[in-house]
């Protein structure tokens, strides 16, 4: 196009004129644009945004919540530094040693739980079925719904008078009075697990599923001709090769369910008696409506190591599959 | 509006019984003289403190969303009216009622945000340093409206320097709620005012098959509110004035635990679950009977509930053997942060709000959600509107604090967001633990906060 060709034209020219002035200028433009070429440089510039964001954002909070820990801060007032005061309180507090408990057991348990419906759902979606991509779709529903949304649904489902539950079974004649289901410590334990179950599943299944997708046909030809059957089959071929995968989906999962907390919070708030309430919640409780900054940090900070020991044991497993 | 309300239940009843209770409670200063007659002609000659306001001041405000919908219509004309008279503008951010607190701290730490915050209970005393000092329009509102009610001041005033540093602006009143015909058939003709005939009033309408309900998780205003009713009320009490010493594991609280075993007898399966709505629902469903709460099952039931409001009645929380008022109600005050650019506005604003004007059209306009912080408002026709909201304008002189008898601040706020009392409740109910254990379990936490 004439005119860019005359805008380009124009700015040709400057730029000539330019280095014919100041040709120190060049040299020194000539230096920087051959340390840009060196490998190392140029790769640290290009990262250095992502750096500095990370640094910002996930380093700097993580840093002041171990500092946190260690001081008395409450809301409004800086704290001073108490050491390992806030740690030793904790490991001697009643509320705080019944969280450490709900919170494996609620790990525990809905990641095992997840982790089984999950992989049969998976090995059940990945056969050939009229409308599969259709019923594939549909499984995933539980996940993309907003965990505020479908727990408050769970919220009312599982209400101690209006449940529908509860209703079905009286109508049945099974029950006579509505289940209690977030009432009793075990009844309330149970249902937060098998909502997180609920909403989990679908991550393990799809997950799993592409990973069964990726296992050579051939494989189970051969292992038919030797007269393997299903067990065998599963035992010998599936699992072996989606392990990795399996490792990697199942750290995940459990990362996400020791640090919950939207579920619990909105269904029970950690009641009753304390009987719900995980790291998340009890952290949350303690920090910011009651105030205690650094008492709430260091629950939190209590998920860190838990947690860095199961991305650790991951990592190894995958490093020795390699 | 319309109702049937049984006839020994009028006004003039609920004074004398609101006179009963303040004389027994202690609060010297506080006779019904004070209450209703306070000095008209003074009122008229106080005057205003001079406030300069700021040139085009901005407000911004920080509040909590309203709990019935005419609040949240009365309080926008209000301030307009406010920007029509100053030229000022107000921008008013609603949030739920649990996450101001969290989003008012940030601000308080961080030196930044709103100019004016409506917020709960302790908040002020998290970071009264923080606070601009209120104490002219307050000692001003005081003496225009008949002076601010005890527990008021408890909340307004910083403990140790004696300032205000927060306005009151209201409670959400909790009182019991009940169904006329099934206390009837149950042999009452109104549920009892004290905590013996109550308890037995309660069993009564269990064996006619109507539960009572009172929330036992973690419900922020329903379980807090009238657990601490129930403590107080045997002479229970957290932490003694020195803000030093717990006093929890008492005899007193020992004889709450096991009383309420008995109330708990009479209650609906599932209240250990119940969060702040859940009592609405069951009430307002047919459920339960009995149960406490602000005016909101009252107002939901006038339009949608006609067969359910016909039938229900409110009363003050009765008295237990300590023999006068001891409740808690949702308290709410205004507060200002030092950091705001327009303190005089914010000021001015607030004391706007407050005049009667106002402060009545608001009380009025949501029949009585926001119970009375100044004792002239007292006399508001708003509260003759319907005999089932008068007494709610009783809440704010028979309310004691939360953390009583200690002082507020970082160890009250944390035991009450903690549930010390709530699960202390909870766990003689339905943790099965005995009424010594819970109570000791009790003291442990509360140690911790008030060291």
């Amino acid at each position: 196009m004439p005119h860019s060709e005359g805008i380009g034209g124009i700015m040709n020219h400057e730029s000539t004129d330019a280095n014919e002035h100041t040709g120190l200028l060049g040299q020194s433009w000539k230096r920087t644009s051959l340390a840009l070429q060196q490998r190392g440089v140029i790769g640290v510039l290009f990262t250095a945004p992502v750096g500095i964001i990370l640094l910002l954002l996930l380093a700097y909070p993580f840093v002041l919540g171990i500092w946190l820990s260690f001081t008395d801060t409450i809301i409004g007032r800086t704290g001073t530094f108490i050491g390992l005061e806030n740690y030793l309180y904790l490991i001697t507090d009643d509320v705080f040693l019944l969280t450490t408990f709900n919170t494996l057991l609620y790990t525990a348990a809905a990641v095992l739980l997840k982790l089984i419906f999950g992989f049969a759902l998976a090995i059940v979606l990945n056969r050939d079925f009229k409308g599969k991509g259709l019923v594939r779709a549909i499984v995933l529903l539980p996940w993309i719904v907003p965990t505020a949304l479908s727990t408050i649904v769970f919220w009312w489902l599982l209400d101690s008078q209006f449940s529908c539950f509860s209703w079905i079974l009286m109508k049945m004649g099974v029950i006579s009075n509505p289940i209690d289901f977030l009432g009793t410590p075990n009844n309330a334990r149970a249902s937060v697990i098998a909502v997180n179950v609920w909403r989990g599943i679908p991550f393990f299944t799809i997950g799993l599923m592409a990973g069964l997708q990726t296992i050579n046909q051939s494989l189970y030809e051969a292992a038919d001709i030797d007269g393997a059957g299903p067990w065998v089959k599963f035992k010998s071929i599936t699992l072996p090769v989606i392990m990795p995968l399996l490792a990697v989906i199942t750290t995940f999962s459990i990362i996400w369910t020791f640090a919950d907390f939207h579920l619990i919070w909105i269904m029970t708030r950690g009641g009753p008696v304390n009987a719900t309430h995980i790291y998340g919640t009890l952290s949350y409780q303690r920090a910011i409506p009651g105030g205690h900054l650094g008492e709430g940090a260091a629950i939190s900070i209590f998920i860190f190591p838990i947690l860095l020991v199961c991305v650790l044991l991951t990592a190894r497993y995958l490093r020795r599959e390699d | 509006m319309k109702s049937d309300k049984p006839k020994e239940l009028t006004r003039r009843d609920f004074m004398k019984k609101s006179a009963v209770g303040l004389a027994g409670a202690g609060m010297a200063s506080l006779s019904m003289d004070a209450l209703f007659q306070w000095d008209k002609a003074l009122a008229a000659k106080v005057s205003p403190p001079p406030l300069k306001l700021e040139k085009k001041p901005v407000v911004r405000l920080l509040r909590w969303s309203g709990f019935v919908k005419s609040d949240e219509e009365i309080w926008t004309a209000n301030t307009k009216k406010w920007e029509r008279a100053t030229g000022g503008k107000v921008i008013t951010e609603y949030l739920s009622w649990e996450d101001v607190r969290s989003k008012a701290a940030m601000e308080a730490s961080v030196g930044a945000g709103h100019d004016i915050v409506l917020g709960w209970f302790d908040d002020p005393h998290l970071y009264p340093d923080k606070l601009l000092d209120v104490s002219d329009v307050a000692t001003y509102l005081g003496k225009k409206y008949g002076g601010w009610y005890p527990v008021c001041e408890m909340y307004g005033k910083d403990s140790k320097t004696k300032r205000w540093i927060a306005l009151p602006i209201g409670s959400a009143g909790i009182c019991p709620n009940y169904r006329v015909s099934w206390v009837q058939e149950a042999g009452y003709e109104k549920v009892p005012d004290d905590i013996e005939g109550f308890i037995k009033c309660a069993k009564a309408l269990k064996a006619k098959g109507h539960p009572t309900g009172f929330a036992l998780g973690h419900a922020v205003g329903d379980a807090n509110t009238w657990t601490h009713w129930w403590l107080w009320s045997f002479g229970g009490k957290a932490v003694e004035a020195d803000g030093k010493t717990i006093a929890i594991n008492s005899k007193e609280t020992l004889q709450a635990l096991d009383a309420v075993k008995e109330l708990y007898e009479s209650m609906i399966p599932g209240v250990a679950s119940w969060l702040d709505p859940h009592n609405n629902k069951a009430f307002l469903s047919g459920q339960i009977s009995l149960t406490a709460n602000g005016n909101s099952i009252f107002y939901a039931s006038m339009k949608k509930f006609p067969e359910i409001n016909k039938d229900l009645m409110t009363m003050n929380f009765p008295v237990g053997p300590v023999g006068r008022p001891t409740e808690l109600s949702l308290f709410s005050l205004a507060f200002i942060f030092k950091h705001t650019p327009v303190p005089n506005a914010a000021k001015h604003y607030l004391q706007f709000m407050f005049e009667k004007p106002q402060y009545g059209e608001w009380e009025s306009g949501t029949w009585g959600y926001v119970t009375q912080t100044l004792k002239s408002y007292y006399d508001l026709p708003a509260w003759q509107k319907d005999p089932r909201i008068t007494p709610y304008r009783e809440c704010m002189g028979r309310m004691l604090w939360n953390g009583y008898e200690g002082p507020l601040g970082p160890a009250s706020a944390a035991a009450m967001s903690e549930y010390v009392i709530v699960d202390m409740f909870a766990d003689v109910c339905v943790g099965n633990k005995s009424p010594k254990a819970a109570a000791l379990a009790a003291e442990r936490k509360l140690k911790r906060f008030y060291r």
